[in-house]
């Protein structure tokens, strides 16, 4: 590590800052221009959303059966366990729903991408794609920015429904729950502003995670040393911005609907 | 100073009639500089049709560089630099994508996809251009074996020799038979035999196709086998020009810490009077 100076170091940040802004930005607006790379849209959606399956479900239906668990031994002290499923579906669907799905994706592909991008920008194949005459942008960001958001809502929509179905067990196995009246409860509990709340937030998150790894692989430096720390920078940096966007998403669907 | 040859008369002709046209490479006063370190400083030169640019010079001098300025993959801070006409650091990056379909590159690593098989990296430009698969194969099996791998086609990359993946890189930059080739160290780290099959492709592609093309080579060797030596199209081989002649569209271009030390003939080559390379040249 070394040390630069204060005014160097601002000046790389704002750089940066910059140079991610313009790589968001043509990775959205080159699919208003061909060509186009469909293939690499499908296949991008395998890997991120198909493979990204059995870690969203999984997380999703343990993060819902501790969440009853949970909620339960608050609300018996008020005399309401039988709000679990209210609470569950609540809490999923705005929150843990989104914001879990995001940063399971972030951990598994925005990593991916930050090291494979890296590792063909360190062996020069983003420069030879260019020389080839191929914008590494359209046919690299581009796919992989879609197909993230696009599988990101999907994957969300599916830990809400796990979590609440963890819920269910939880609520009907351990603590001794109606099973109907779970599900009732949990569905009269959601109104419209906290469905569009909820689904709102993937959309968010799948650009984030999209952008910040591949804003990190393409500009990787420095051989296979510089693979790994892009592939660790592209998942802190896009957990945190999450979470961040999270706060401001959320006080704003506040500011729209009331709650 | 003896600049032609009686048996270099048909590349003499060639060149002859190339140099009225308009030259397909010309930088002007290039300047680039990373970080504090001067690389290239007012370089200028000119790469006329037809031209093979030998380009030599110590390791670092920034002859990679060049190369990739003249490709528009970099914008130097200061000159011009037109190719096939056209103004590559002031163009947008979408019409050098256009360009670029006119330029072949094979890089000094050789920067294959390592993803996808030799099949599908020879033939990523047509891929690109839709051109219909049954074509695509046809023309991948012609350029593959032209380098003489068609052998090689359903190998990935990693599964090859650095020999070889030089040669799948060549194969993958003439596959669309581009106006202008530029070869980055196609010679590099090989074994003598190995870097004189690349020479006599070089030498092919020259002869046959007449092809503009930028070489840089360590090797002084294989310049002057490049500049000695033509291709017999009966035979299929390369053959020494008798009499000692020389080809004529074959011309270097001596790099020394970011500047120009030569511009010319091999003839005005060998008989350079300058001290530093004729040590450099041994
Ligand atoms: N992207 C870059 N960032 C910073 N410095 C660079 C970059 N590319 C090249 N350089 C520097 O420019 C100088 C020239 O590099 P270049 O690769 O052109 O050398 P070269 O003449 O091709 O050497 P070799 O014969 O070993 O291939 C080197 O000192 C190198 O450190
Ligand atoms: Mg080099």
């Amino acid at each position: 590590m070394s040390f630069v100076s204060p005014e160097i170091f601002a000046k790389q940040k704002v750089a940066a800052v910059q140079d991610y802004s313009v790589l968001a930005l043509h990775a959205v607006t080159n699919l208003f221009s061909g060509p186009r790379y469909w293939a690499d849209i499908i296949t991008q959606m395998d890997s991120i959303g198909f493979g990204s399956l059995p870690i969203i479900v999984l997380t999703g239906f343990f993060t819902g059966c501790v969440l009853a668990l949970q909620s339960a031994t608050s609300l018996q002290e008020f005399g309401a366990v039988s709000m679990t499923g209210n609470l569950v579906s609540l809490s999923m669907v705005k929150e843990l729903g989104p914001v879990l799905t995001g940063l399971m994706v972030s951990g598994r592909n925005a990593s991916g991408m930050a090291s494979e991008l890296g590792s063909m920008k360190v062996t020069e194949q983003l420069d030879a794609m260019r020389a080839l005459g191929t914008d590494p942008v359209r046919k690299l960001v581009t796919p992989r920015l879609y197909a993230t958001i696009f599988m990101l809502f999907f994957l969300t929509i599916l830990a809400d429904a796990f979590g609440i179905a963890g819920g269910a067990l939880v609520s009907v196995a351990l603590l001794g729950l109606n099973g109907s009246s779970y599900f009732h409860n949990s569905y009269q509990a959601l109104v419209y502003a906290d469905v569009v709340q909820g689904l709102t937030k993937p959309l968010f998150f799948g650009f984030i995670i999209a952008t910040v790894g591949c804003y990190f692989g393409m500009t990787t430096k420095g051989g296979t040393q510089g693979v790994g720390r892009s592939t660790t920078q592209a998942v802190v940096v896009s957990s945190v911005f999450i979470i961040i966007v999270d706060l401001l998403v959320t006080r704003s669907m506040i500011g729209i609907f009331g709650r | 100073m003896p600049e032609a040859t009686p048996n270099s008369m048909p590349h003499q002709l060639h060149t002859g009639a190339a140099t009225f046209d308009a030259p397909v490479v010309v930088f002007k006063d290039v300047s680039i500089t990373f970080d504090v370190k001067p690389v290239l400083q007012d370089l200028s030169f000119t790469v006329h049709p037809g031209e093979t640019r030998i380009i030599l010079g110590p390791a670092g001098c920034g002859k990679s560089v060049l190369m990739k300025l003249a490709n528009g993959l970099m914008r130097p801070d200061s000159g011009s630099i037109h190719v096939f006409g056209q103004d590559v650091t002031r163009m947008r990056e979408t019409d050098l994508y256009k360009l670029r379909s006119r330029i072949g590159m094979v890089f000094q690593e050789s920067a294959l996809f390592d993803s996808l098989s030799v099949e599908d990296n020879v033939a990523y430009r047509l891929h690109e251009e839709h051109v219909p698969e049954a074509e695509a194969h046809d023309r991948v099996l012609e350029a593959l074996k032209f380098v003489e791998l068609d052998q090689a086609i359903a190998k990935f990359p990693s599964e090859l020799s650095g020999g070889m993946r030089r040669r799948v890189s060549i194969a993958r930059a003439i596959i669309t038979k581009p106006d202008l080739i530029l070869y980055d160290s196609p010679t590099a780290g090989l074994d003598p035999i190995t870097s004189t099959t690349i020479v006599e492709l070089v030498i092919k592609q020259r002869d046959v196709t007449h092809t503009t093309s930028l070489l840089i080579t360590h090797r002084l060797q294989d310049a002057f086998t490049l500049a000695m030596n033509r291709f017999n199209q009966s035979t299929g081989k390369m053959e020494r020009i008798p009499n000692g002649g020389i080809d004529d569209s074959t011309k270097f271009l001596v790099l020394n810490e970011g500047k120009v030390v030569f511009d010319g003939t091999t003839m005005e080559l060998v008989h350079t009077s300058d001290p530093w390379l004729k040590d450099y040249l041994g």
